[in-house]
């Protein structure tokens, strides 16, 4: 029965050490040496595995900033510049700041302004519709409504409004890593600039059709009308394609593109006090009025001036 | 025409849905529903209710608040798992002990993978080996069948049973087959102890000729495992006829034709392809023999296909179909 | 003796040729028609007409805009009214060219005449020229310009010319109604492709739920032998009704016993394959200098009262078609260009028909409406079904974890979207909506490293240089 035991024992025990050893062996033979500066620059990252920088992952990030010889072609969206700040102490590096991005979605076309004029009946995707058709309103620039953008973001920042049917962006969740941006097969979300307090100001519409069959499909659509490019003294404002653009990197946040837009497809956001449209449009038409005004009367002068030139000449 | 229909080709969808596969299973085991109430008289009838119900009002209760799911009941699946599970018992088993397999066979085998299509294991026979360890009592007497209307219940074993056991004690098979009056005649038409299921072997292959019409199933995994069955006990029994049975009665005995025509081609279970499904076949026909010849149960047809269920993934694997232009 | 068909897969959906008995009949010309610029695969072609020119029925209005591309010709004459975007049937915007209809002028070189030209005098050269020249693409549903898959790639020779009557997708039945009562036209057209290719062997190939077809053609064939040498050589063939049998790999197979290898085009197993319209529009094309400007629709289905089968002028109005057979019926849910399984679902009633529409069908709701999707039970149906020995319930599983190598390596780029799979999905999972995105996606990456690939060859070729 001891004799049993104690071989019993035995055996277990030195199968044990004869494994423990054979795994040290192949752990010493397989290792890979790496910088020891990877696994602190990954620690300093989010971890979220993201792809928001462009590599595969934070290890990948961390792979790569460790070989590059300067941190310009890398920067963490979710991380920001904090994160940055830690990275470029680690290996030593400079780095510039970034202005904070957010995800903004650009269409407007809620259930009520856009009405629908077709049943999906397919799978709850937007590539799988967007590659089947325009979409069940007859707009056919604007959002799916599938949700596509909501499955892709990792950090649980979008979210479908049920009664307007489109996404909508949690600004304190979203990253920035430009995810859904990538996901959405009719590119209605764009990266842009947080802005100061969150204030921000751009066209939430994308639509290319000609003003008439665009306003047939949707209320709030931006019609390409070019008011809002007019109003602008700031020279963001390009039209293209009978679409609206705010340049973020121009735009002044004076909101008076807002409100001059007809079909209120120009949104403004965070901004302390809501915008009295009236006021700022009376403001505007008495500016323009002036410079009217002043265009004619250097018209005029200069209409003078060019008569007595002539006079002149004649005379002499 | 209020709003125009849009959607992704095909626009048009066969008839067959999950629903009549399944209904297709259980038209096709009501003859042996049939057939083992009318041998063994209402106590089959009441493990058949109890069996049944009690695995749909589980599958409804764990779908709908443990899973927090639309309802599956409608797929017919809780129903299939239901009579199979009666059918592998026998007809004195207690309602509890009916119940308790009902629940480890819903509850364990099918929910905790997620539900119809996710286990590994057929539901019900783990129900029915659960049983079969835990009560070994109540699932190893066998009751003979007295028919419907039949008044004195006599309690005995399988015949699979009886000859292990009289094996063990040392004699040969042909003595205990003609002792105990076997024979092959009413193995196919009936009165034979065991499970309910295996009371007759022409109401299972009934069965068994209605899925294969209706295109539900695919013959080669229940020819594989027949096959095998056959060569191999062939070959013992002419290497040995007093300690080996032969072909046909294995064939016939235990449950061998409910498991390979209805068991062991459940859809979930089984390999997708044909040559994978019939190396399945082969295992499962295969190991029963060994099982039955060498080892300490009687009978191992659920054994074997559990045994081979845990290889399907793997045969999924190896085995695929014959892609075209891909020599 | 057994019916021959190709060997994997294929499904039997219900024939549904309720319009079987409808007579080829010409609908009036539409008072506008919007001809779209990019009707076939490869580049659109470039408009070669203005707004305010008159055009003539036949008249070049766009010219191929590349190797792979195809002439369109105006369908109807008048004034061209606008060159511009308009929205297709999918809603999307496509380029059309507006015309105007005044009366109906033909270009005077069209032989209008209904007499039976056999003889075939060109050289293969000048044959596919004026296939060229007379816009001729695939109307089997492909739209593959028919001069492109006539002139095959140096070293590669044509055995068979396979002229696929099949028609295996329920409800359409043109291609039926062409056999039996432009027979003759088909079988000089595919005489004509024969001699192009310079091949001995032609196969008409046809489904035995069209038995009237099979014998009128095959008399047909008997008749014409003795009009000279191209006739030689001109099978019909009766082939066993299943879906996709009109797909052209599974239709190489089912003929030649051949398979094409992944990747790979017919022609490397030395087979061409044109539908029956396709023999007709060469026909007229190349006997009777008429261009690509009609083509037969069938408009179908159990709800809709007045079955037809028209011959459409090329960018007529989805609803002028459907007006003129009584409007859309009241408890029709969804209408399909095309046929049941692989037909395009219209979302805009406006849009105009282009040259490889072949039909117009109304489904109901009950018909078509997709059943909720449940939980997939391995039942290996959709791998039994698939022509192409795929696997949809795995590519199903990889696609949605986007496991873009794993999809390769189990073929998904060989996907041929017939939807078989779907059609016989007991769960109703909706494996071909995944399927046909992961394909796109797989198909790209292949194309990215292709090109990668000679990119890299290129730039050594020129190092050694």
């Amino acid at each position: 029965m001891t004799t049993t035991i104690i071989w019993t024992i035995a055996i277990i025990s030195g199968l044990g050490l004869l494994l423990a050893l054979t795994l040290y062996l192949v752990a010493q033979r397989f290792k890979v040496v790496e910088d020891p500066r990877i696994e602190l620059v990954e620690k300093a990252m989010p971890g979220a595995n993201c792809g928001g920088c462009g590599f595969a992952g934070c290890h990948a990030f961390a792979d790569s900033a460790v070989k590059a010889p300067n941190l310009d072609n890398h920067y963490c969206p979710v991380g920001g510049n904090e994160t940055m700040k830690k990275v470029a102490e680690i290996l030593g590096y400079e780095v510039k700041e970034k202005a904070p991005m957010v995800a903004v979605v650009r269409c407007n076309g809620t259930c009520e302004a856009r009405p629908r004029t077709s049943e999906y009946d397919g799978s709850i995707s937007c590539k799988v519709k967007a590659s089947l058709y325009a979409g069940d309103t007859g707009c056919s620039f604007g959002c799916l409504g599938c949700g596509d953008c909501v499955a892709a973001c990792k950090f649980g920042a979008l979210s479908m409004d049920p009664v307007t049917g489109l996404p909508v962006v949690d600004e304190e969740k979203c990253t920035a890593c430009g995810a859904c941006a990538k996901a959405c097969p009719k590119a209605i979300i764009e990266l842009r600039k947080k802005g100061p307090r969150g204030m921000r100001e751009y066209v939430s519409c994308v639509n290319k059709d000609k003003g008439p069959s665009v306003k047939k499909a949707c209320a709030n659509a931006c019609i390409g009308c070019g008011i809002c490019q007019k109003t602008c003294t700031h020279d963001a404002i390009t039209l293209e394609n009978n679409v609206a653009y705010i340049d973020f990197e121009k735009c002044k946040l004076c909101r008076e593109c807002e409100a001059m837009c007809p079909t209120g497809a120009i949104h403004g956001v965070n901004f302390p006090k809501p915008l009295d449209k009236e006021v700022v449009k009376a403001r505007i038409l008495e500016r323009q009025k002036k410079a009217r005004e002043a265009a004619a009367a250097a018209a005029a002068a200069e209409a003078a001036k060019v008569a007595e030139v002539k006079k002149e000449e004649s005379n002499g | 025409m209020d709003k125009i229909l849009v959607s992704p080709n095909p626009h048009i969808h066969s008839t067959t849905t999950t629903k009549v596969l399944m209904r297709d299973v259980v038209i096709a085991l009501l003859p042996a529903v049939v057939v083992s109430v009318v041998f063994y008289g209402w106590k089959e009838l009441l493990v058949l209710a109890v069996s049944v119900l009690s695995c749909m009002v589980l599958e409804y209760l764990i779908t709908r608040y443990c899973l927090k799911k639309a309802s599956t009941l409608g797929d017919w699946s809780a129903a299939v798992t239901g009579v199979l599970l009666a059918l592998n018992l026998p007809p004195t088993t207690p309602w509890w002990v009916v119940f308790l397999g009902a629940l480890v066979a819903i509850g364990v085998a099918k929910m905790t993978f997620g539900g119809l299509g996710q286990n590994v294991f057929n539901p019900a026979l783990v129900g029915r080996v659960f049983l079969l360890i835990s009560f070994p009592t109540y699932m190893t007497h066998w009751e003979i069948p007295q028919g419907l209307f039949g008044v004195d219940a006599i309690s005995g074993a399988t015949p699979l049973g009886v000859i292990k056991e009289g094996l063990m004690q040392g004699s040969t098979v042909p003595e205990l087959m003609s002792s105990h009056g076997y024979s092959y005649s009413q193995m196919l038409f009936a009165n034979i102890g065991g499970s309910a299921g295996e009371a007759c072997a022409i109401a299972i292959l009934v069965g068994f000729i209605y899925l294969l019409a209706r295109k539900v199933i695919k013959p080669w995994i229940t020819l594989s495992i027949l096959g095998t069955v056959a060569a191999v006990s062939c070959v013992f029994w002419l290497a040995n006829p007093a300690q080996f049975t032969d072909p046909l009665f294995n064939l016939l005995s235990g449950g061998l034709l409910l498991g390979a025509c209805f068991m062991a081609t459940d859809y979930v279970t089984s390999p997708m392809s044909t040559k994978g499904g019939i190396i399945f076949g082969i295992g499962i026909g295969f190991i029963t023999l060994m099982i039955r010849y060498f080892g300490s149960y009687p009978e191992g047809v659920s054994f074997a296909i559990l045994i081979m269920n845990s290889t399907v993934p793997l045969l999924n694997n190896w085995f695929h179909q014959k892609k075209y232009g891909r020599a | 003796m057994a019916r021959r068909t190709f060997s994997i897969g294929g499904v039997h959906p219900a024939d549904s040729k309720i319009s079987r008995d409808c007579k080829l009949e010409y609908l009036p010309i539409a008072p506008t028609v919007y001809i779209a610029l990019s009707q076939h695969i490869g580049a659109p072609a470039k408009p070669v007409v203005a707004v305010g020119d008159k055009v003539k029925v036949g008249q070049v209005i766009a010219e191929p805009g590349a190797f792979m591309s195809a002439y369109i010709h105006s369908s109807v004459s008048g004034t061209v009214k606008s060159i511009g975007p308009r929205k297709d049937l999918s809603g999307n915007n496509q380029m059309v060219v507006e015309i105007a209809v005044e009366g109906d002028e033909w270009m005077e070189d069209i032989d209008r005449t209904d007499t039976l030209v056999t003889d075939i005098p060109q050289d293969p050269k000048a044959i596919i020229e004026k296939i060229k020249l007379g816009g001729v693409v695939g109307l089997g549903g492909a739209t593959f310009p028919t001069h492109v898959k006539l002139s095959p790639p140096p070293g590669k020779t044509c055995e068979m010319l396979i002229i696929n009557g099949c028609e295996c997708e329920p409800y359409l039945t043109s291609d039926f109604r062409t056999l039996l009562e432009k027979g003759e036209q088909v079988v000089v057209g595919t005489a004509i492709i024969k001699k192009a290719l310079g091949v001995a062997k032609a196969t008409i190939a046809i489904e035995d739920n069209k038995l009237e077809a099979i014998e009128h053609i095959t008399k047909v064939v008997e008749s014409l032998k003795a009009k000279g040498p191209e006739y030689s050589g001109i099978e019909v063939l009766s082939l066993m009704k299943k879906y996709p049998e009109g797909g052209e790999k599974q239709l190489i197979d089912a003929v030649m016993h051949r398979q094409v290898k992944s990747g790979g085009l017919p022609i490397d197993v030395g087979a061409v394959v044109d539908n029956v319209c396709t023999a007709l529009a060469v026909y007229e094309a190349v006997q009777k200098n008429k261009p690509l400007i009609d083509n037969s629709v069938t408009v179908t289905g159990e709800c809709f009262p007045k079955q037809a089968n028209l011959i459409v002028r090329v960018g007529t109005p989805l609803n002028y078609v459907i007006d003129y057979l009584g409007g859309v019926p009241k408890d029709a849910a969804k209408v399909i260009s095309g046929g049941p399984m692989m037909g395009k679902s219209i979302a805009n009633l406006e849009a105009a028909t282009m040259k490889g529409t072949g039909g117009l069908l109304f489904l109901t709701r009950e018909q078509t409406k997709r059943m909720p999707e449940s939980s997939c039970i391995r039942c290996g149906k959709c791998a039994d079904a698939c022509p192409m020995g795929l696997e949809p319930f795995l590519l199903n599983r990889l696609a949605k974890a986007g496991d873009t190598d794993a999809l390769e390596a189990n073929a998904v780029q060989d996907c041929i979207m017939c939807g078989c799979c779907l059609y016989s999905c007991p769960a109703g999972i909706p494996l071909l909506d995944v399927i046909s995105q992961a394909r796109g996606q797989v198909m790209g990456i292949m194309r990215a490293r292709a090109a990668a690939a000679k990119a890299a060859a290129e730039a050594a070729k020129a190092k050694t240089e």
